[in-house]
């Protein structure tokens, strides 16, 4: 048998190199208590597993193509075993360097500077069976491992999704048990929460049930019968089938916040919250192609302008209300939008993307600003700002505030879908791909970069007025460029023009780790690994924009000749 | 006939560079004229000057009465001067139907509100201007590819469709730059014959730049030549082949002799 040596070395030790990092900078450890099948498996091995998965992937993905199925079974341990190689120098730097300095007088202490090599990671990464069994013990499961991923790519088709699904499935309601616990109680499934979960984790039998669950609807292809029935019914009843989907969509979104609990409902208001910023930036960036890193500025003015007006702190201005002010506000972004636009006309590309970062920038200076604090409080912010009062309800809870971001979120995508298909979203278009080209097409450029800026600040501005009443106070230091560059990643991530892409974008970074609080310290972290490994694989966002077919959809008539 | 376009002693420099030097020509209404010059003559340098992309230093263009040095290209084309590229540039991400779509920029009148409210005007322009997208498809022969991205057509559809953008306006005068580069004799042809037929069928004047003899001397009613940004010839396309100042231009001095008695027959 004659292997390709290097290529499985190299992957090999890549994926060791993963589970290294993640070790190192304490990711394993931090979550080993977190179980997510009880007593079995922890996050913080899944993290290490990492690894040796990836190793098994990179390899039979490789092999695939010039070897046997066997020998890239074959090829992909020996890279498992390879994986492990940097997990053991691991152990041993922490032998050596911790654990044989512990309780002496020494001059430099390295677990000073290396805080997360702990003897608790040793004892995680030999299984807590000491070294002479440890090792190998960590050797054979990181080629088991690395077996596994290889099945990823190797197993057939059918079987491969299954597998898959039937593992996603596991580790989801592991991941999530509490929130799934929690939603299981709202209808009344105490009991079969009972079963699954034991101390807030999966158990291992419902673990075992879950994974056959989905592994069988995915091997007998439950959704492909659905699908078949569904393409086979007459026109009429897919049309009332369509009806009824709508219909329970839309109930499903109004009775959301309500069946799963008021944390979630929070979190389910940030995703909504980005989702309207996302669909103003969308505009600026994924329309007219006008990089904008400084768009919390507009997000800062309509907070400020719902704080200014409604507050009934000393800060504030008039008796208005919360509704009263939300166009005002609106307004208010508009012009903020042309304001600010109008110096930065003449820039393209990366100048243009300097300048708005210094604009979100200054705005949030200001905000801080000892100058303008009579009348925003500099660092001190605006208190005491009314929650939102709906035909006598005050809108102080989470689940009320979901609807205003709801319907504000469905309102900008509506706007956002009439403008991409008329003439001014073809003029955005046009000049996201040649500022010169769509010039000469007799497209006045000021005036419709001025729009692309002042509409998309306008949305940011209203998601702004909406976050200042739910959050009764602001701070400039809540303005921080944080939220311009979130905004700007989610629709990356779910494909940049896309409006379904900054839903799922929005759900992605921003709800996801609502849901994985503990992950805070990584949070940043996992963020750039996910842009990463985005732009390498799927450039184009999860859900890219699709171009819209005119021609053929049209109304087949016949054609007159050309006039003259 | 009347004079479409007249330009007077335009002259445009860049820094020490004087690509344009005091370049004057005329084009009557309805004609087919070219602009031809050894490479880097300032051919597109003046076309530029014309569409207002650069602003020409120093003379006069004159555009159906209206002075319009110093215009912006937006401007410009809304008056009725409309181009193509010698490097095709369609907005490759658009489809082919929204290319022409944009080109009917200058003619669409609905404001950004009346397209939220969709209001009936909204929704009457939008769809005469898909059906005469759709016209201006099926004219330039590209009937059926209107949903494919710019950037997947092949090569001479690319072209059409850059031609067909750039009448979608309703110009009065049509710059095509090197309308045939990267063709074959065959396609060289069907180009020349199509430009013959929208200055016959929808009566747009043509001017082009070219370096494809056999098109030139083929399609023009009046040529000029161009050399180190200077006029140095004019005249019809038999004139222009025995002048031997443009000769000397193209071929150098040495060889301006021999050349004489071999050029005219590819001329057709």
């Amino acid at each position: 048998m004659n292997l390709n040596w290097r290529l499985i070395i190299k992957n090999g030790l890549l994926g060791g190199i993963i589970a290294f990092y993640l070790s190192a900078i304490g990711m394993a450890e931090t979550f080993s208590q977190r179980y997510l099948i009880s007593t079995f498996l922890s996050t913080g091995q899944l993290f290490v597993a990492v690894g040796g998965v990836t190793a098994g992937i990179l390899t039979a993905r490789a092999l695939k193509e010039d070897y046997k199925k066997s020998t890239a079974y074959i090829g992909s341990l020996l890279a498992g075993v390879f994986s492990s190689l940097p997990l053991i120098l691991l152990i041993f730097l922490i032998q050596v360097l911790v654990i044989q300095q512990t309780g002496q007088e020494v001059i430099f202490r390295w677990r000073d500077m290396f805080v997360n090599f702990s003897p608790g990671l040793v004892a995680m990464l030999t299984f807590g069976q000491g070294l002479g069994l440890g090792i190998p013990l960590l050797i054979l499961a990181s080629a088991l491992l690395a077996g596994l991923g290889a099945t990823f790519i190797l197993f057939p088709d059918r079987l491969r999704l299954a597998w898959l699904n039937g593992l996603i499935w596991m580790l989801g309601i592991g991941i999530f048990s509490e929130n799934v616990t929690q939603i299981l109680g709202q209808f009344g499934g105490r009991g079969l929460a009972r079963f699954l979960f034991q101390q807030r984790t999966l158990n291992p039998i419902a673990a075992i049930l879950i994974f056959a669950g989905a592994f069988a609807i995915a091997y007998f292809r439950v959704h492909k019968t659905v699908q078949n029935r569904w393409t086979g019914m007459p026109a009429r009843q897919q049309k009332r089938g369509r009806t009824i989907g709508l219909v329970l969509g839309i109930l499903l979104l109004i009775s959301l916040p309500w069946m799963v609990g008021q944390f979630l409902s929070q979190a389910l208001f940030m995703v909504g919250l980005y989702v309207m910023m996302g669909l103003g930036l969308n505009i600026v960036v994924g329309y007219a192609g006008l990089l904008d890193l400084g768009y919390v500025a507009f997000f800062a003015v309509g907070a400020y302008t719902m704080g200014i007006l409604t507050s009934t702190g000393p800060l504030g201005q008039s008796d208005l209300s919360f509704w009263a002010v939300l166009p005002i506000a609106v307004l208010v972004g508009l012009a903020w939008g042309v304001f600010l636009g109008f110096p930065v006309l003449r820039m393209r590309g990366d100048y243009l993307a300097i300048v708005t970062l210094g604009f979100g920038e200054i705005i949030r200076i200001l905000a801080t600003s000892d100058w303008l604090a009579p009348f925003e409080g500099g660092p001190q912010g605006i208190l005491h700002i009314p929650n939102p009062n709906f035909f006598g309800i005050t809108m102080h809870q989470p689940q009320t505030m979901y609807y205003l971001v709801v319907a504000g979120s469905l309102l900008i995508a509506f706007v956002t879908i009439r403008l991409r298909e008329s003439r001014l979203g073809r003029q955005w278009m046009a000049m996201r791909e040649d500022e010169d080209v769509a010039e000469a097409m007799g497209i006045n450029l000021v005036q419709t970069k001025l729009l692309a800026f002042s509409i998309g600040a306008a949305f940011s501005a209203m998601a702004g007025a909406i976050f200042a009443a739910r959050l009764g106070n602001i701070f400039p230091h809540s303005f921080n460029l944080l939220i311009s560059i979130n905004a700007l990643a989610l629709i990356i991530v779910g494909g940049l023009g896309s409006i379904p892409g900054v839903i799922v974008g929005s759900l992605i970074l921003v709800g996801l780790p609502e849901l994985l609080r503990e992950f805070t310290e990584y949070r940043l972290l996992m963020y750039g690994l996910l842009l990463i490994v985005m732009m390498l694989f799927r450039p184009e966002g999860f859900l890219p924009e699709e171009t819209q077919k005119r021609e053929l959809h049209a109304d087949e008539e016949e054609l007159a000749p050309l006039e003259t | 006939m009347t004079i479409i376009l007249k330009v007077d002693k335009v002259t445009k420099r860049f820094g020490g560079l004087v690509a344009v030097n005091s370049f004057s020509f005329e084009i009557k209404e309805g004609a087919i004229d070219s602009i031809i010059g050894p490479n880097g003559a300032g051919k597109t340098t003046l076309f530029n000057c014309i569409t207002g992309f650069y602003k020409a230093d120093e003379g006069e263009i004159i555009f159906n009465d209206h002075h319009i040095r110093g215009f912006s290209p937006d401007r410009v084309t809304n008056l009725g001067i409309s181009r193509t590229y010698q490097n095709i540039r369609l907005f490759a991400n658009m489809t082919a139907i929204e290319n022409i779509l944009v080109g009917q920029h200058p003619h669409l009148k609905t404001l950004w509100i009346e397209a939220i409210l969709k209001n009936g005007r909204f929704k009457k322009e939008e769809a005469e201007a898909l059906k005469e997208a759709r016209r201006l498809l099926h004219y330039v022969g590209l009937s059926g590819l209107g949903d494919h991205l710019a950037r997947n057509l092949p090569y001479g559809a690319q072209r059409r469709l850059e031609i067909a953008r750039a009448i979608a306006s309703k110009p009065k005068l049509l710059l095509l730059d090197e309308p045939t580069a990267g063709m074959n004799p065959n396609e060289s042809a069907e180009m020349m014959h199509f430009i013959r037929n929208l200055r016959d069928e929808l009566g747009i004047s043509v001017l082009l730049i070219e370096h494809d003899m056999r098109v030139v001397m083929g399609i023009s009613e009046n040529i000029s030549v161009m050399d180190f940004g200077q006029k140095i010839a004019e005249g019809t396309p038999k004139e222009i082949q025995r002048n031997p100042r443009v000769i000397e231009a193209y071929l150098g001095r040495g060889a301006a002799a021999g050349f004489e008695t071999q050029t005219p027959a590819s001329a057709g």
